[in-house]
């Protein structure tokens, strides 16, 4: 009894001697979270965030910082889970952080932003393209980066117009951002006059597909459009292959990583991408990937760069606002244009970006990619 | 949701199910062995099988990319026998730290236990080799095709041949272990009255840690078979694996071992049926269902007698 009180005691007086620390360190520095997946299956993209961020806030501070003051990162771990995610975002309201560039998956970033709405927190997500994430009538939510239905049609519109198959198949993983795009795509080619065979969900964390694939194989499919990420995607391709079902595939920018090169080998090989048009090619970037080739870190990930411009947006609103306060410097972002690597970007009134363009890649079994043409 | 009916179809999805299913059951042997000797649901069991995965995968890579073996019979032979080795000590080991001590205890006591070794498991893999998923490209590939060219041809890969292969030999030699071994008397005793056998001379503890060890060998088995067919491992795979082998035990009635066995079969041709016959989403849901109707009918499984044998 004795020396549990003790312990009691002396938990309580290192988390009020902590507590003084962070308020000590949070009078010079602007906290800046950065909220995605630092480990579990989509971790690959977590990194493309965190290196764009982490690069974006180093080289503000080394031109100076914001108003003086230095930035600091601090990473936040989301698993890309939903209920990880709010555990998340409590704890960015409980530390006091005023601005977060995240989260990364559509189903994580939802349920935060209710949150970060709420508490007049500024949220820029460089990676999240479900549309009802700007849905909600929100002010203090912004994302760098496209829509699914910008995404969508631009996939089906590539299938009914170039593709032509005779028989398309539509799956996804029934999450958020999979079910949303694979809809997307489904609306926009049956515009055309396209009816998929086929439109059917698989299960996150799935590895089994062999009763999907020879259902496709005796339809006939030639076509399968995934929605989703890319664990269960380099399966369905590996498994697809081994079973002898030779239908092209295609996905959005969320089985777009050297991953789905690792699982499903060649099988990767002619897999249709659509991703955000390679930022690191852009003349105007030069020295920005320079420095990340001097880290040894890829800037050609889709986030990385969305991820670089979130940062930049908020040290660049609260330089022009010449305030800290959130709620003050969503409304300057609203109405004015930011220079990026992702080049000159503006907002819509739900936070969305004026204009982004996807593009569609080809992939290769050594993991790059070229533009379709 | 399919055209017209097709007989080779329906065979393909046999195959598949059966390579599902043969999986499931051997996991399935190591929840109905426990439950039958001790009356207990090893819930870490599940993770049993996510480390033989992480270490068929460790060894076959180490044994291909470090000493360069090419013989696709020797890698397979000896990732088995270090699976099964290393996978039968952490059996055997949490045996003896985590149930043990616990024995006496009331039946809720160890179940709590289990739950929290396989937390603590799922972990500790994580911590050691990173919460990523680690791939491996296939080391048996190719197979037969049959049926008329440019048609649907039905696919049989040698690897779902291993597979079955692999389960009818190790669940056979189970079988004939149990029914015709010394020790394999020994076990039926325990799982009939384990206060009684031990009265009767036999070192029942002893036998408890071989009913983990055995669990955990046939759980290596599968997690090596699957390191190699699927060829993508997480520190989550055990739990659903685990999951669905629990109801694999229980479906075919839960301390029997044939019917972990059938348990395993029907559960693998269920999905691979409900999902090529009505839609993927509904997979899980007529497993579970299914489930749900033979215990509703058939409270004990299909293969369980009620408390009078059970190993």
């Amino acid at each position: 009894m004795n020396t549990i009180s003790r312990n009691v005691l002396s938990a309580a007086v290192g988390a009020i001697i902590l507590g003084l620390g962070s308020l000590a360190q949070a009078e010079d520095t602007i906290k800046i979270a950065v909220a995605g997946p630092i480990t579990g299956p989509v971790a690959q993209y977590g990194d493309m965030q965190m290196i764009g961020a982490k690069m974006a806030v180093e080289q503000i501070n080394a031109k100076g910082g914001v108003n003086g003051k230095k930035l600091e990162a601090v990473l936040m771990d989301d698993v890309c889970e939903p209920k990880q995610a709010v555990a998340v975002a409590n704890q960015i309201v409980n530390q006091k952080i005023k601005y977060v560039v995240g989260h990364l998956c559509s189903g994580s970033t939802q349920p935060a932003s209710k949150l970060y709405e709420d508490e007049g927190i500024l949220m820029i997500t460089p990676a999240a393209t479900n549309p009802a994430i700007t849905q909600q009538g929100y002010k203090m939510v912004f994302r760098t980066i496209g829509t699914d239905d910008q995404q969508g049609p631009t996939a089906g519109k590539y299938i009914a117009e170039k593709i032509k198959p005779k028989k398309l198949a539509i799956i996804h993983d029934k999450q958020q951002y999979g079910e949303g795009i694979a809809k997307e795509v489904d609306k926009t080619v049956k515009a055309a006059g396209i009816t998929p065979v086929l439109f059917e969900g698989v299960n996150k964390g799935q590895t089994d597909f062999s009763a999907l694939i020879t259902k496709m194989k005796s339809e006939g499919v030639d076509f399968v459009y995934y929605g989703g990420y890319h664990p269960e995607l380099g399966l369905l391709l590996r498994q697809s292959r081994e079973q002898g079902f030779d239908a092209k595939y295609m996905g959005p920018e969320g089985v777009g990583n050297k991953d789905i090169s690792a699982i499903a080998g060649p099988a990767s090989e002619g897999l249709l991408v659509t991703l955000p048009a390679d930022f690191s090619t852009d003349p105007a970037n030069a020295d920005l990937v320079k420095a990340f080739k001097a880290k040894n870190e890829d800037p050609t990930g889709p986030f990385v760069m969305p991820a670089y411009a979130g940062v930049e947006i908020i040290a660049d609103a609260i330089k022009g606002a010449k305030t800290e306060d959130p709620a003050k410097l969503a409304g300057y972002i609203h109405k004015n244009s930011f220079q990026t690597p992702i080049g000159k970007v503006a907002f819509k009134d739900n936070g969305d970006l004026k204009e982004f363009q996807f593009v569609i890649f080809t992939w290769h079994a050594d993991a790059t990619k070229t533009p379709v043409k | 949701m399919s055209g017209s009916f097709s007989i080779l179809e329906f065979i393909q999805q046999i195959i598949n199910g059966l390579t599902l299913g043969s999986i499931y059951a051997l996991i399935a042997i190591g929840y109905t062995m426990v439950y039958g000797i001790i009356g207990m649901i090893n819930f870490a069991h599940g993770e049993i099988y996510m480390i033989s995965a992480y270490i068929g995968l460790l060894t076959i890579t180490a044994l291909t990319v470090q000493f360069g073996i090419e013989s696709v019979p020797l890698i397979l032979l000896a990732t088995l026998f270090v699976s099964i080795a290393i996978t039968s000590a952490y059996g055997w080991t949490i045996e003896r730290v985590a149930y043990r001590p616990l024995r006496s205890q009331s039946r809720l006591i160890p179940l709590i236990s289990a739950i929290g070794m396989s937390i603590f498991l799922q972990n500790y893999v994580q911590i050691g080799q990173g919460a990523r998923d680690l791939s491996m490209q296939p080391l048996i590939t190719g197979g037969w095709r049959f049926g008329p060219d440019g048609g649907f041809q039905v696919y049989l890969s040698y690897m779902q041949v291993l597979i079955a292969t692999a389960t009818v030999i190790f669940m056979t030699a189970l079988t004939l272990f149990i029914t015709r071994s010394r020790l394999g008397r020994a076990c039926r005793a325990c799982s009939q009255d384990l206060t009684m056998t031990n009265l009767l001379g036999i070192d029942t503890n002893r036998v408890i840690s071989l009913t983990f060890v055995l669990g955990a060998g046939l759980a290596a088995v599968a997690g090596v078979l699957i390191s190699l067919y699927i060829g993508k491992i997480n520190p989550f795979i055990g739990f659903e694996a685990g999951i669905k082998a629990f109801t694999a035990a229980v479906l075919g009635g839960i301390g029997s071992i044939p019917g972990a066995m059938l348990g395993g079969v029907v559960l693998g041709l269920a999905e691979s049926f409900s999902s090529a016959y009505l839609r993927t989403e509904y997979k899980d849901v007529v497993a579970f269902g299914l489930l749900v109707l033979v215990l509703l009918f058939r409270p004990t499984g299909l293969l369980g007698k009620p408390e009078i044998e059970k190993v």
